[in-house]
């Protein structure tokens, strides 16, 4: 396995995670394309651990899973709330702090 | 403790002891009168008065037994140091009593006109609500002025100062619903603040270049200040008695006082604290003897005023007035006398005891007036009173008597000293003194012609009555020492002064001198005017319009109203004026100024929170690629 392949497919995967945040408005595909961005550094934790012979790089991808997982579960909930009292799941729309 | 100064007296005297231990008492108990009623509320509201009039005799009572002692004794002076006020390194103050000649006789007149006068207040206040606190007041001013007049410091002599002040300012104000009252309160108080000014100049003057203001201390050093500052002090001691004793330019404030109780009118505004300024002059004869410039001052204010009062009182027509106008006239004489020098002095002091009880016979009078004319003070509403007001006509015939100076009443002799010595002094002021003499017989024969003589002028449903005892009894012991007390007196007041003033006995004429004489002829040519003119010819009930410009300067009290408004007032207005703009459009600018540039500022930068969640998502990008970038950058380097 060529490390250099990785790293490259992980690159791509996080550009196309960033440009997902960036360009698209529905909240849930904003979600998924963050945890695109998460994965693509976990695949470089794990592959670059793999190449060093080392196990920091595993257990540092165990932590962003855990963290992602706990984020998912409290930033979903805030979606399903929004979508409730707002029938949309567009992030524009919740605009009540703007002055 | 005790200071003796047998260089004056030529033998040494009083050994500590005796009734000077309870000089205190004097001042004591008046205080402790005042307190009592006005800390105890309205639990004396009914009995009060009877305290008062208690500590006000008490200090009679002792302030008697002082006088007995020097009559007995002979001369000195007691001086007594109670405690220390301030110390500083350079300087210290103590409070503590000076009683010579002088001031025992001020404390008696005080004392004496002021029990009188208390005495006669519980029948003129009997109706008042207030009554209990007219009485604290009262013994506040007695107080106060004790304090002026026995103090051996110029700092303490100030505290008295600003007590009459104080009490003054209560008493014209008494009846506080009038705005005229309140007003005039108002007005006396701030002009008596210019006065003040002066004196506190003279204290900071004192400390500053003799290091102590202090009587004797002053008089023994007062050679080492430099003539300059001795013509300074003299002009500041000049002022202070020009703002308490009502003379030019700082009269205005005296007219206006009468709104006050009538009674107050006669204590305060007749026989005790407008001649404070007397008093300040003659105690501090050392400075004005070394000034020539100083006393001159002195003699051209007290020459003006005499005038200006004059022809005031012939102009009012409120009875009240005229006697105010009559008492600046009259503190004119004894300031003229204080300014000539030694030769005057003791006839200043003899003036002011004599005119104390006239006037304040007189006043009293009025206030007798009042309280059966339903408190009318216009002249041409009364008319033809003798005969209703038997008492009181006569006691108030004693004082005209006395003031216009016909022999042998208390007037004649205290102002003929005074006429002789100024011609002494200077042709002029002579000539002045003369003709005020005459003025002073037209406007008083003036007011006892319109009020008691003539055909009766009252408002409808006015019915004349004489006053009850306990006021009728206080004008006939005025009235007898008005009569009496320039005989009593005229013979020896020099020889009693001279230790404390330092001044050489002259010979006293008993009889009519070739200026008494033409005095005499000045003064009754002065009543025959008044006579012919408001006895003879009728008075009308209103008041004559007039074209004379004489009349009408009189009538507005010689515009000095005006004169206060044009050259003090608008000015004072018209820089609180600039003040005020310039608070509003820099000051306030400036603040703010500063306020409107923070919120503008957070106006912009309001608009980086603009609430898009993908801007902010935008932004966290592009920061994170900068710092992506740099880390780079940073690992090639």
């Amino acid at each position: 396995m060529n490390p250099e392949m990785v790293a490259l497919l992980a690159a791509v995967l996080f550009v196309l995670g960033a440009v997902g945040v960036l360009i698209r408005r529905n909240a849930l595909v904003i979600f998924m394309c963050v945890e695109l961005m998460l994965n693509s550094a976990n695949l470089l934790l794990v592959s670059f651990a793999y190449a060093h012979g080392s196990l920091d790089g595993q257990v540092a991808a165990f932590f962003v899973m855990v963290v992602a997982a706990a984020e998912v579960v409290v930033g979903l909930s805030i979606i399903v709330s929004v979508y409730r009292s707002r029938r949309t799941t567009s992030v524009d729309a919740p605009d009540l702090l703007k002055l | 403790m005790i200071l003796l100064e047998p260089e004056l007296t030529g033998q040494t005297l009083y050994i500590s002891g005796g009734v000077f231990d309870f000089a205190w008492l004097m001042l004591a108990a008046p205080a402790v009168g005042a307190a009592v009623l006005l800390l105890t509320g309205s639990f004396f509201d009914k009995r009060g008065h009877w305290i008062s009039i208690l500590a006000v005799l008490a200090s009679f009572a002792t302030a008697l037994a002082i006088f007995v002692q020097f009559l007995i004794g002979g001369g000195g002076s007691y001086s007594v140091d109670y405690l220390n006020w301030i110390t500083t390194p350079a300087w210290s103050v103590n409070i503590g009593l000076y009683i010579d000649q002088l001031s025992i006789l001020f404390a008696l007149l005080i004392t004496g006109v002021g029990s009188v006068i208390h005495i006669y207040s519980v029948g003129y206040m009997a109706h008042d609500v207030r009554r209990r606190r007219f009485f604290a007041f009262l013994n506040l001013f007695v107080f106060a002025m004790l304090l002026l007049v026995l103090a051996n410091d110029y700092l303490v002599l100030f505290v008295g100062w600003e007590g009459v002040g104080l009490s003054s300012y209560l008493l014209i104000g008494f009846w506080q619903h009038k705005p005229a009252a309140a007003a005039a309160a108002k007005k006396a108080f701030v002009m008596n603040r210019i006065g003040d000014l002066g004196l506190t100049m003279t204290v900071f003057t004192l400390l500053a270049f003799l290091g102590s203001s202090s009587f004797a201390d002053v008089d023994a050093k007062i050679g080492t200040l430099s003539p300059q500052w001795i013509t300074a002090v003299g002009l500041f001691l000049l002022l202070a008695a020009c703002g308490k004793s009502a003379q030019f330019p700082l009269q205005a404030w005296l007219l206006d006082a009468m709104e006050g109780p009538t009674p107050v009118s006669a204590l305060i505004h007749a026989a005790t604290m407008v001649t404070a300024g007397v008093y300040l002059v003659v105690r501090s004869h050392t400075i004005f003897a070394v000034s020539e410039i100083a006393t001159t001052a002195v003699v051209i204010v007290a020459t003006v005023t005499i005038f200006i009062g004059a022809w005031i009182g012939c102009a009012k027509d409120d009875i009240k007035k005229v006697l105010a106008g009559s008492t600046m006239s009259q503190i004119g004489y004894m300031l003229l006398a204080a300014g000539i020098g030694p030769a005057g002095y003791a006839f200043a002091i003899f003036h002011l005891i004599t005119h104390g009880f006239f006037k304040a016979n007189m006043f009293l009078g009025a206030g007798s007036v009042m309280h059966a004319t339903g408190d009318d003070v216009d002249m041409r509403h009364f008319g033809g009173l003798a005969r209703f007001l038997p008492v009181t006509f006569a006691t108030f015939a004693m004082g005209y008597l006395a003031i216009i100076g016909i022999p042998p009443l208390a007037g004649y002799f205290s102002k003929d000293h005074i006429i002789e010595a100024a011609f002494e002094h200077n042709l002029v002021v002579g000539s002045a003194a003369l003709l005020g003499a005459g003025i002073t017989a037209f406007y008083m024969t003036r007011l006892m012609m319109m009020t008691f003589f003539g055909a009766r002028r009252w408002e409808p449903g006015v019915h004349p009555h004489e006053s009850p005892k306990s006021m009728t009894i206080q004008l006939i012991i005025l009235a007898l020492f008005s009569v009496a007390i320039g005989v009593v007196m005229n013979g020896w007041i020099q020889g009693w002064l001279a230790p404390a003033l330092g001044t050489e006995v002259h010979e006293i004429q008993w009889l009519p001198t070739p200026i008494g004489l033409i005095t005499l002829l000045v003064v009754i040519v002065g009543v025959a005017a008044g006579v012919y003119l408001f006895r003879v010819r009728p008075v009308p009930v209103a008041q004559p319009q007039t074209k004379n410009p004489l009349v009408i300067a009189g009538r507005n009290d010689l515009f000095g109203d005006l004169a206060n408004e044009t050259l003090v007032v608008k000015p004072t207005m018209f820089a609180a004026q600039v003040a005020n703009a310039n608070d509003t459009v820099f000051i306030d600018g400036a603040i703010d100024g500063v306020a409107v540039g923070a919120l503008k500022l957070s106006e912009i930068g309001r608009k980086l929170q603009s609430g898009r969640v993908r801007s902010y998502a935008l932004a966290t990008f592009v920061g994170a690629v900068f710092i992506g970038v740099i880390t780079i950058i940073g690992q090639l380097g």
